[in-house]
């Protein structure tokens, strides 16, 4: 039997969000609020773990209340319970305020339903899209942290081990480390299953569980919202594009083009460089 | 505000894999060295891993005043938890002002981690990094918000150091300068293997895998090439110059060619010393990925296309025609 905690966060499309051209500020208004697609890679795999070794998933959201209809999608998606926390104390949180509040939740959410053995975090998110959350709420935990999940190969229940393969840039590891872990979530993870009809039916009478600031008797206040965050949005701004000084290459057919631009090449320390000045061997 | 006179210094991680440095760790160590040379301090450099001596001294030709050295042989593959109490011994003891991760998997795993621990601020994925001179000394950490569509610089006033991830690609690295001169300074870290619980198994390398980011010549096609044969077109021309094909995500998305040749916002940001962008139009979630380069040639039928905005040199006229004519031309050049 497994505990999974899904952490889910409620963002804006981004891709959605345009820029006002008179005032460059971001127009919000009409983007839809959607679950993290990262997240729910992680719910998808939760799943699917609690189908093979059986088990409770847990999902929570910190976030402000309309937040309660990403819960109710995971719910109709197959989680047991779900958690919102929310409070305006925990307002304007970077990611180290966020991280220390998830933990807190975590925690708490342990000692409601039973001991953790899984969290998983998306990769990173559409909004904030720094991918801290996750490493912050394993060390603030004490768990093991595995990121950049695209394969979960298994679980050996009796050794309590789990094994991972782990996307790089340069290729994929494969890793095994002990429960209790937190995984992050890449979208080659799995394929997100529709809601069930059943599910569907759940969510619609689901109400999540509502923790605030009050529910955490040992809140330390001086680590939450905005006071607790120490990183600050200064300046921001529209960038514009880099503007080169280009030459446009003229010329009566094509390969007068050609042979214009390739003398231009010649013209720079790139045939030293590259060694195209060298004639070929043999 | 707490008195923060004791850090002083820019401290770089170079990220390796068997010893092999990652590009974004010199490239950072560029950065640190044009902020460090502001603040009137040293530029240092974080080198961890077992028998990477060299790398530390290769970061000193790369422009490291000093390198912290911590080699074991617990410390042969990365893991989270040896590397990043590794990170923090270091940070403790020097307690640099600023440190820079390059912002990919494993920096944003470990800088994610120290963070947290030490407690300090992080910015993650910035682009243009900046510092305000003596007394204020903050880090100005700017960093691509909102699909690109806005830039945002994060502070970190109240805490020290002042932490940031940085992407690749974005850069420059200082010229490689064997003649320079720096400190080595190894420092003594103890771990047990049995105090790490994670064990890497295996590590795939991806063969097949191009490395746009470590390519300095990229021969990049988009929506214009029309299916997936043209680009046989590109690696031809890419053979003759000795590049990799690169790709608009117009093209990967259609099937077209693979995203680890995507460049741009949601691919890869690159740095090559010649760019061609050919039949890209030159979408600034595009141009992100690939403005910083050398020397850049656009290729496109438009002549009213905003790729020519950032290339150094255009050609208005049909890529089918083009583009043969050039590896032609560069074939006949070559005296092959
Ligand atoms: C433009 C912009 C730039 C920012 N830059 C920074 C920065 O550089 N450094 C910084 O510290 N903060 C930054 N922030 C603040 C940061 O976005 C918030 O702290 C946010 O609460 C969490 O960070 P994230 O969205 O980046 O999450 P990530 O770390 O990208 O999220 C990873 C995963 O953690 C989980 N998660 C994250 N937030 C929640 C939540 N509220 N509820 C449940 N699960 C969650 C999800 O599973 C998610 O997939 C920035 C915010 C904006 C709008
Ligand atoms: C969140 C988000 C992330 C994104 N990330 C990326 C990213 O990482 N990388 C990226 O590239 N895009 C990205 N995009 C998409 C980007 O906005 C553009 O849609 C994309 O770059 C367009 O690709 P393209 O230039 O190949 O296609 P198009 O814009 O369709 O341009 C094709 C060009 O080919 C020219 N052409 C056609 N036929 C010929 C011919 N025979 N000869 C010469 N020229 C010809 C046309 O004149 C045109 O300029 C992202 C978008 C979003 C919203």
């Amino acid at each position: 039997m497994l505990h999974i905690v899904v952490c889910v966060k409620q963002v804006p499309d981004s891709r959605e969000i345009r820029i006002d051209p008179k005032t460059n500020t971001l127009i919000r208004i009409g983007v839809p609020a959607i679950v993290n697609f990262y997240d729910l890679h992680g719910l998808e795999e939760a799943l699917v773990l609690r189908e093979k070794y059986g088990g409770r998933i847990t999902v929570v959201c910190m976030g402000p209340p309309p937040a309660e209809k990403a819960l109710k999608q995971c719910i109709s998606l197959g989680a047991d319970d779900a958690v919102l926390v929310t409070d305006r104390g925990f307002a304007g949180a970077d990611t180290l305020a966020t991280s220390y509040v998830l933990a807190e939740s975590i925690k708490k959410i342990a000692e409601t339903w039973g001991p953790v053995d899984i969290v998983f975090t998306g990769k990173q998110t559409l909004d904030g899209d720094t991918g801290q959350v996750g490493p912050g709420i394993a060390c603030r935990l004490d768990l093991e942290q595995l990121t950049y999940v695209q394969k979960v190969v298994g679980i050996n229940m009796e050794t309590r081990r789990i094994t991972v393969h782990r996307h790089l840039e340069d290729g994929v590891e494969v890793v095994e480390t002990k429960l209790p872990v937190l995984l992050t979530a890449l979208k080659e993870l799995n394929t997100v299953r529709r809601a069930s009809m059943p599910g569907m039916l759940r969510a619609a009478q689901f109400k999540p569980v509502v923790w605030t600031t009050q529910d955490f008797p040992n809140l330390d206040r001086s680590k939450i919202g905005l006071k607790g965050s120490p990183t600050i949005v200064g300046r921001s701004w529209v960038p514009e594009q880099k503007a080169a000084n280009t030459e446009m290459i003229e010329g009566d057919d094509v390969k007068v083009k050609a042979r214009t631009l390739v003398d231009k090449l010649w013209q720079t320390d790139l045939p030293a460089r590259f060694g195209w000045d060298q004639k070929a061997q043999g | 505000m707490p008195d923060w006179s004791a850090y002083r210094g820019v401290l770089v991680y170079i990220e390796h894999r068997e010893g092999i440095a990652k590009k974004v760790g010199w490239q950072l160590l560029g950065q640190g060295k044009r902020l460090a040379d502001k603040l009137e301090v040293e530029v240092m450099a974080l080198v961890i891993g077992h028998n990477v001596g060299q790398l530390a001294e290769e970061a000193i030709t790369y422009g490291a005043d000093r390198v912290f050295l911590v080699d074991a042989p617990e410390l042969k593959d990365y893991r989270t938890y040896p590397y990043s109490r590794a990170s923090m011994k270091v940070i403790h003891e020097v307690k640099p002002e600023i440190v820079l991760f390059g912002a990919t998997a494993t920096g944003r795993d470990l800088a994610g981690a120290i963070a947290t621990h030490l407690p300090t601020g992080l910015t993650a994925d910035t682009t243009e990094l900046d510092v305000e001179p003596h007394p204020s000394r903050l880090l100005q950490a700017s960093r691509p918000a909102f699909s690109e569509k806005m830039m945002a610089t994060i502070l970190c006033k109240q805490y020290r150091p002042q932490m940031a991830t940085a992407r690749a690609g974005v850069f420059e690295a200082l010229p490689k300068d064997p003649s320079r001169k720096g400190e080595i300074v190894q420092i003594d870290f103890q771990i047990q293997e049995s105090e790490i619980a994670a064990k890497v198994l295996d590590f795939i390398q991806d063969q097949s895998k191009i490395n746009l980011e470590e390519a300095e010549i990229i021969v990049a096609g988009g929506r214009g090439l029309g299916g997936p044969e043209p680009f046989k077109m590109l690696q031809e021309l890419a053979d003759a110059l000795g590049g990799v094909v690169g790709a608009s995500r117009a093209a990967v998305d259609a099937g077209w060619i693979k995203h680890e040749h995507q460049v741009g916002q949601t691919g890869y940001t690159v740095r090559p010393k010649l760019y061609f962008a050919i039949g890209i139009s030159g979408a600034v979630q595009h141009t992100v990925g690939m403005q910083n380069s050398d020397l850049i040639i656009a290729i496109n039928r438009d002549p009213d296309a905003p790729i020519f905005k950032v290339a150094h040199y255009g050609i208005v006229g049909d890529l089918f025609q083009i583009v043969p004519a050039i590896t032609e031309e560069v074939r006949s050049r070559k005296g092959a």
